[in-house]
């Protein structure tokens, strides 16, 4: 922040809504400040031109461009905030087009909380270049100091009252360019649009049926497919009837490539129908046996791993006395289980693919389709549609690969694939099942003095970009080959994201072993890996903390010397009145984490009851303390974390993939129950810790681990017992209670 | 071409927000296809086909009722309300607004079987305490857990009710 050209442009450019703001340099964005040491911030720096982020019609409409999608979370809401504060429009003018391979950069997946730290951030500098340059060309046209001028409502404004529209200047401004490293960014003081709780643009369609998702798409000529999948992974298709099938009325054709198949009819229930004759038509041999879910753990702790010594302190100092806690924490595989299953829409022409999708990266999708249909990337095109709510890599690559495959051999008609309830559940690829063993030694103070941790996982991450990572591609006749797993690495990480603790520890080794078999399909889930090493790190966290006598909020505070940290711990435990005696079995928990450790602070404290006869653990209240930076917009905050807890609670009480040798028998919502209205809180509340002016931080999957933690904390001070495995099981509770 | 391939299919009489159609459809077609593939109505969603879920939750004569499961040919005769019955995106009726005014959605695909949900609770009960708004949404699931949001919305529209009754 040392140019006096951005103090001084940050003044004038904005005009009358920043008088003086010049004269308070010290308040000015950390994010610029950044900028300027690290180059262009965000996303702009793979996609540095104005225009790739902001392009302005003749008519002076200004049309906002992001790689990334809408999944729920309100990204459009937020994005278009950003892009009006920076421009000095009202959000309502603005229209934003989201995650096309034809349109859009490439921002590679909607994921891992990145969207408002790379797409938001890069937004916000290419729209506060865009008015710039606007000023710069009304500047020209006037013969005045741009400086003096201010983009506003659509016009740029000079101090003599003249006005000149931004339709006039579109031909003039340079926006096919590369924004300046330090663009002239609003004061946040000052922000008009940005921080209010604006209501999400898309939720008037959601809930009055407007066109919203990809399931609603339709176009003319549309056919109605079906996919049927084998009864497990491997299984080959040995006989097939197809002519009775084909003979079914509207069925328009039966489709088998190798072990793929499926049906395609004019209208959808006759689709569906067909479905059901084709998958009884069919016969199917062999397939892959499953391991015996009642040794999993075992198997896990035994299955080839690669190790990696992700975090070391003090490793040449001795090992301290002191008494020494140990703990192993187990985690069961568990689902997305997205209301809305899978759903995708393509078209052949002859030449080009157009491949309409709710997966989470439109730009891996298309270079994943291209191979497995042979076709130039620049003949596939990949858009974004919403689905369901997805919270990782569901089904959605898998059907969108399937309209692919059907849409080439269909040319001319648009293929609408539509998955059944029973294949969301079989086929998506789940969270991973996971092992962590932790000891820590004692201090004679009570204090940490050494620390170690191992956390076993297989694979986070199994998406496209390869051909081979979609579902389908794996069973043509000509087959691609699901690539070895690979491991993402520090500092994000994936089975080890957040496995180092935030904590102050003298002397640490964290060890990540990454499970190369993959006996289960597993793929990113919300938060990967950071669920299960919260879970742990924040339940053996309090374990210490009774061994040493301590309460777990001021152990915590002992060990962390991060001030946001802080915060949020000491907000968190101060909303939720820590310490404050509760009736009888009820207790509260605590837990904190900072997502991947370098994103959003959460830090969270519940209550919860167990019922001693039957063991089931309620939620009774929740009060959430988080820093998410500088917030774009508190209520889009608030809905992630209360949606974060809510689901993290289902994951924790209630959630894990059933299966036996000889396949999954999770196939629906009775074989896997989720969190129903009867059983979320009482209460949920959730503090923001505004930081105006701090880089934006993810906060869409910060919730997950600290939930998981502070309910097991909460359970051992209700009911007296360490519940050291996912999900928190009724019958373990009634085991360990002795009832 | 379809007609002469489904030697079943019924001219079957309906009444969807009070309109009347007639759509020609195999008389065990679930209700939902209809709906969205006959008349356009996109609000009731596929969520499972079995029942267990409730995003195809629509109204039939006051009561709430999975789409997907009803047959087509059950409800001649009788009234059907889809969330299109209670206003638009433009234009939302009281209880869509609340949801609007509360951001109750998050992903929004379960949303509407929600909207509809309530809606019958509301009208048989228009004063529903907290216990029996949970009760009565149990059955319709939601995997962003938006609940808390949805029961505020619910709350809301339940207390304007209260407020637009008072003399």
């Amino acid at each position: 922040m040392s140019g006096p050209l951005l103090s001084r442009r940050t003044l004038v450019v904005g005009g009358a809504l920043l008088v003086g703001a010049g004269l308070r340099e010290a308040a000015l964005p950390g994010a610029a400040r950044a900028a300027g040491a690290a180059g262009l911030p965000g996303s702009l720096a793979r996609h540095p031109r104005i225009d790739a982020w902001i392009r302005i019609g003749p008519d002076g409409g200004v049309t906002v461009l992001t790689g990334k999608s809408e999944l729920g979370q309100g990204l459009r809401t937020a994005l278009i905030q950003v892009a009006a504060e920076e421009l000095g429009l009202a959000p309502e003018t603005l229209a934003l087009v989201t995650s096309d391979t034809a349109l859009t950069p490439d921002e590679g997946y909607t994921a891992g909380s990145h969207s408002m730290q790379d797409s938001a951030t890069a937004i916000r500098h290419a729209a506060a270049a865009a008015r710039a340059a606007l000023a710069e060309a009304a500047g020209r046209r006037l013969g005045l100091d741009p400086a003096g001028l201010s983009v506003r409502g659509g016009a740029v404004l000079a101090p003599d009252g003249r006005r000149l529209p931004v339709r006039d200047l579109v031909a003039e401004a340079a926006l096919a360019v590369a924004a300046p490293a330090e663009a002239p960014l609003r004061d946040p003081a000052a922000y008009a649009v940005v921080g209010r709780a604006l209501p999400r643009v898309d939720i008037p369609a959601k809930v009055a049926g407007g066109p919203a998702f990809i399931q609603d798409f339709r176009a003319p000529g549309m056919v109605h497919a079906r996919v049927v999948r084998p009864p497990r992974a491997g299984a080959r298709l040995a006989d097939l009837d197809a002519a009775s099938v084909a003979a079914r009325p509207g069925v328009i054709r039966v489709h088998r490539d190798g072990d793929f198949l499926a049906v395609v009819a004019a209208r959808e229930y006759d689709a569906v129908t067909a479905m059901r004759a084709l998958a009884g038509a069919a016969r199917w041999e062999g397939g892959a046996r499953l391991p015996d879910p009642a040794t999993l753990f075992d198997a896990l702790a035994e299955l080839p791993a690669e190790r990696t010594l992700i975090h070391e302190a003090g490793a040449d100092a001795p090992a301290p006395a002191g008494r020494t806690v140990r703990a192993r924490y187990r985690r069961h595989y568990q689902m997305h289980a997205s209301i809305g299953p899978s759903c995708a829409v393509a078209e052949f022409d002859g030449t080009h693919l157009t491949v309409r999708s709710h997966a989470q990266g439109m730009f891996p999708l298309r270079q994943a389709i291209a191979e497995m249909l042979g076709l130039a990337e620049a003949r596939v095109r990949c858009i974004h549609h919403e689905g369901s709510g997805c919270y990782g890599h569901n089904g959605a690559d898998d059907a969108a690969a399937d309209a692919a495959l059907l849409a080439r051999a269909l040319p001319g008609r648009p293929v609408r694939v539509q998955h059944t309830r029973e294949q969301e559940h079989l086929w998506e690829p789940y969270g991973a099942a996971m092992l962590t063993d932790v000891s820590a030694t004692l201090d004679a103070g009570g204090r940490i003095a050494a620390w170690d941790y191992t956390v076993r996982s297989p694979t986070h991450l199994t998406r496209p970009p390869r051909a081979g990572q979609l579902l389908p591609a794996r069973s043509l006749a000509q087959p691609f080959a699901a690539p070895p797993p690979k491991a993402l690495p520090q500092p994000e990480g994936g089975g080890d994201r957040n496995a180092i603790p935030l904590y102050r520890l003298p002397k640490a080794r964290v060890t990540h072993d990454f499970v190369t078999a993959m006996p289960l399909r597993v793929s990113a889930l919300r938060s990967l890996g950071a669920y299960m090493n919260v879970f742990s790190i924040e339940s053996f966290l309090d374990e210490l903390a009774e061994a040493a006598g301590a309460d777990p909020v001021a152990f915590r505070l002992a060990h962390l010397d991060d001030a946001r940290a802080r915060a949020v711990v000491e907000e968190a435990a101060g909303r939720f009145g820590w310490g404050r005696a509760l009736p009888r079995g009820r207790g509260a928990g605590f837990a904190f984490a900072r997502y991947k450790n370098l994103a959003a602070y959460c830090a969270l404290a519940v209550e919860v009851e167990v019922a001693r006869e039957s063991g089931r653990v309620r939620l009774v209240r929740a009060h959430a303390a988080v820093d998410a930076g500088q917030v774009i917009n508190p209520h889009g905050i608030r809905d992630q974390i209360e949606g974060g807890v809510i689901q993290a609670m289902s994951w924790t009480l209630y959630e894990a993939v059933r299966f036996d040798a000889d396949g999954l028998r999770s196939r629906d919502w009775s074989t896997y129950p989720i969190a129903r209205f009867p059983d979320v809180p009482d209460r949920l509340d959730v503090h923001l810790l505004d930081r105006p002016g701090a880089p934006f931080l993810g906060a869409g999957e910060v919730a997950q681990g600290p939930t998981a933690a502070a309910i097991a904390n909460a359970v051992r001070q209700a009911a007296g017992v360490r519940l050291r495995e996912l999900p928190l099981r009724p019958e373990h509770v009634k085991a360990a209670l002795g009832a | 071409m379809r007609e002469a391939q489904h030697a079943d299919d019924a001219m079957i009489s309906l009444t969807v927000n009070g309109r009347s159609h007639r759509v020609e459809a195999a008389p065990e077609t679930p209700l939902l296809y209809v709906l969205r593939d006959d008349l356009g109505l996109d609000g009731a969603k596929f969520g499972c086909g079995l029942g267990q879920c409730g995003a195809c939750t629509v109204v039939v004569d006051g009561r709430a009722v999975l789409s997907c499961l009803t047959p087509v040919a059950v409800l001649e005769g009788r009234a059907v309300t889809t969330v299109e019955g209670l206003g638009s995106p433009e234009a939302p009726g009281p209880l869509q607004a609340a949801f609007i005014a509360e951001n109750a959605a998050q992903c929004g695909y379960c949303i509407a079987g929600m909207v509809m949900r309530a809606h019958a609770l509301l009208s048989a009960n228009p004063h529903p305490d907290e216990a029996e708004i949970r009760a009565a949404m149990a059955l319709n699931l939601c995997r962003c857990g938006t609940h808390m949001r949805i029961l505020a919305a619910i709350r809301r529209a339940a207390a304007r009710r209260i407020a637009g009754a008072a003399p």
